[in-house]
């Protein structure tokens, strides 16, 4: 259990042509559970082999509780990590797997078959403890290579690389949700990779959003669904993922096309010129005095809890998210109002304002 | 109805031309062989088993078989070991692994009597280095010691054949998964315990390979004792196939020799095929298992 602390960590497997991670500076605090997520090539798999000693940075240093282990190997620094895929000793039984983490680093035996029950018990392996993994299903495989993440319970880290990758939906939910449970049992600090943000928000305390070698955004599920702080996150979080439009910002008065959906709201004041207004499909909703951004509606899918709909303006396409009273057809064309406060403007990709919706004029 | 078309046996009949010429009739003119006493052409009587139970009470024969099977066993028990001892510590990438591949594969692009010959020169102690060398520490001439000149004889083989393993060893180790060591590191496994539980299962197959190979090939082992020892000192290096060869062309003794080949054949088969079983019983119990 420790604080990992990384300072300037950066990333180059060509010897420094190009960067597969950015220099990124964090502190995740000791207890925390925290998910990386971001899409594949984005550097959360390098950051994680940095933290576990696999790879060294080519720049950088790692703390673990304030102590420099950037120089100590893998072992020394006696972290756990689950890789994506099932890892097993094939000569092994599922027991022995369990237990490998602990017979080389001298656990009694008493203490070794304990834990591996437990483990077995939390993981639901513990008929098949006493066969080859070779001849389980991948799914039960990747169990066991999880279970020798788990087991050890002196490590200051446990690190997931995408552990739930081979592992039946249903399944997937209730894994989930005893590994959340053993989380708020143990505290030990947990760092999650994931391209799948339902994992990430459901399981971890503190979200990094990383894209191309960088680290965009970090917070809760909610900071990084209302307030998000860059176009990828807007893009990435939420399913769908946030609406982008073409705008211009013209003395304080947000342009779309030639409509005006508001005023900036941002203290500091936005220069005029293009933006790119962003605003999530559960954020729109039907603009009954004809004031709003006109659309034509191209499909509407029904999602049982509510409607997705899709539409046209002259600044390109929409998503919207409606409740299913909301009688729509496709061919119809209403106008769409933007919710107040969520609607974001984006320059070079980052937040530079919100709107102001009550000045709609 | 399913409709049944003999046509394909075609398209097996060239194989089957070729394997006849190259394979099933030389082999049937040994059988031929085998069971007469020929004279000359003309001159031939037909005696049955005979041939085969007099090779069974033929002490010469029997430690000669006896002599190869010793021999293949001591070559599989350094080669093996070595090799995967060699292409553990053989670089992994870069113009090292290249540079170290051609020179591990240097041995074995060699011709045989070559070889022979090399390591004839280099052992002898009046004009060999390796010879000269040898007996600043201890008495060495393979021209009269037994246990040198069978030293000598595995020790070519250990230089010639060697390198095949570390080359299939270096293979299987490459093929290896690098989350396997990544894992191995994660669990905190010793260097022992790596290559215990993750490269070694992982090379059952090449292993396999490895000592069939060796086995066979070291067991019918002929061009170097021929070239460096001619079967001597006394008879401490005639293994099966020298000995073979004196039957057949020096005393002309074609059934006899016809019925040793087969015998030499037969005992190679079983010998390969229970190493076969032996290894790949784990693979049986496996599949045997899931269903």
């Amino acid at each position: 259990m420790a604080e990992i602390r990384l300072e300037n960590v950066a990333h180059s497997y060509d010897g420094g042509s190009t960067f597969a991670l950015n220099p990124i500076s964090v502190t995740w605090k000791d207890g925390n559970a925290v998910a990386l997520l971001g899409p594949s090539g984005c550097g959360k798999t390098t950051l994680l082999n940095i933290i576990s000693g696999l790879l060294t940075p080519s720049v950088g240093r790692v703390y673990f509780d304030g102590v420099d282990v950037t120089d100590l190997d893998t072992a020394k620094r006696n972290v756990a990590q689950v890789f994506q895929f099932p890892v097993l000793y094939d000569t092994m039984t599922v027991r022995q797997n369990l237990a490998f983490p602990l017979k080389n680093r001298n656990v009694s035996k008493d203490v070794i078959a304990e834990r591996v029950e437990e483990i077995a018990e939390l993981l639901g392996i513990s008929k098949y403890l006493d066969i080859r993994p070779l001849k389980l299903r991948s799914d039960l495989q990747q169990l066991v290579s999880l279970g020798r993440g788990l087991v050890r319970k002196d490590v200051p880290a446990i690190l997931f690389d995408e552990p739930l990758t081979v592992i039946d939906q249903n399944f997937k939910w209730t894994l989930r949700g005893r590994l959340k449970e053993m989380h708020n049992n143990t505290r030990h600090t947990l760092v999650y990779v994931t391209h799948d943000q339902t994992e990430a928000l459901t399981f971890a305390d503190e979200v990094v959003v990383l894209n191309q070698g960088n680290i965009v955004q970090t917070g809760t599920a909610s900071d990084l669904f209302l307030t998000p702080q860059d176009e990828f996150v807007g893009f990435f979080i939420g399913s769908p993922g946030m609406n982008f439009l073409d705008g211009k910002v013209n003395d304080g008065a947000v342009m779309v096309g030639s409509t005006r959906i508001g005023t900036t709201l941002s203290a500091t004041t936005i220069a005029n010129g293009n933006v790119r207004v962003g605003i999530r499909p559960e954020f729109l909703s039907i603009d009954e005095t004809g004031k709003g951004l006109p659309v034509e509606i191209n499909r509407v899918e029904h999602r049982g809890g509510y409607k997705l709909v899709h539409a046209d303006s002259v600044q390109g396409k929409f998503v919207a998210k409606l409740d299913n009273e909301s009688a729509l057809v496709a061919g119809q064309s209403v106008h769409l109002a933007f919710h107040p406060e969520r609607t974001y403007l984006f320059r070079d990709s980052k937040v530079c304002g919100t709107v102001n919706v009550k000045g709609a004029k | 109805m399913k409709t049944y078309n003999n046509k394909a046996w075609f398209l097996v009949l060239p194989v089957i031309l070729v394997v006849s010429f190259t394979a099933l009739i030389p082999l049937m003119t040994v059988a031929n062989y085998a069971i007469q006493d020929i004279f000359s052409p003309d001159n031939r009587l037909f005696v049955g088993m005979k041939w085969f139970y007099d090779i069974t009470n033929d002490t010469l024969i029997l430690s000669a078989f006896k002599r190869s099977f010793q021999f293949s066993i001591q070559a599989l028990l350094i080669q093996i070991p070595l090799g995967i001892a060699i292409a553990r510590i053989m670089p992994k990438s870069g113009w090292k692994a290249s540079a170290a591949l051609v020179a591990v594969a240097i041995p074995l692009i060699i011709p045989f009597n070559v070889i022979g010959s090399t390591w004839l020169i280099f052992s002898r102690k009046d004009i060999g280095l390796g010879g000269y060398l040898l007996n600043k520490f201890f008495d060495f001439d393979f021209t009269s010691d037994p246990i040198d000149g069978w030293g000598l004889i595995l020790a070519v083989d250990v230089w010639h054949w060697t390198p095949l393993v570390v080359l299939l060893v270096y293979a299987g180790l490459r093929s290896i998964p690098e989350p396997y060591y990544q894992a191995a590191a994660i669990d905190g496994a010793s260097t022992y315990a790596v290559f215990r539980y993750v490269e070694l299962p992982k090379l059952r197959r090449v292993l396999l390979i490895a000592v069939l190979l060796r086995f066979m090939d070291s067991f019918m082992i002929y061009t170097e004792p021929f070239v460096i020892t001619g079967g001597g000192p006394g008879d401490a290096t005639t293994f099966a196939s020298i000995l073979l060869t004196n039957i057949a062309v020096g005393q002309f003794d074609v059934g006899r020799a016809g019925a040793y080949s087969l015998i030499f054949f037969l005992l190679i088969q079983i010998m390969s095929f229970i190493f076969y079983t032996v290894l790949t019983l784990q693979d049986r119990e496996e599949v045997t298992k899931t269903k």
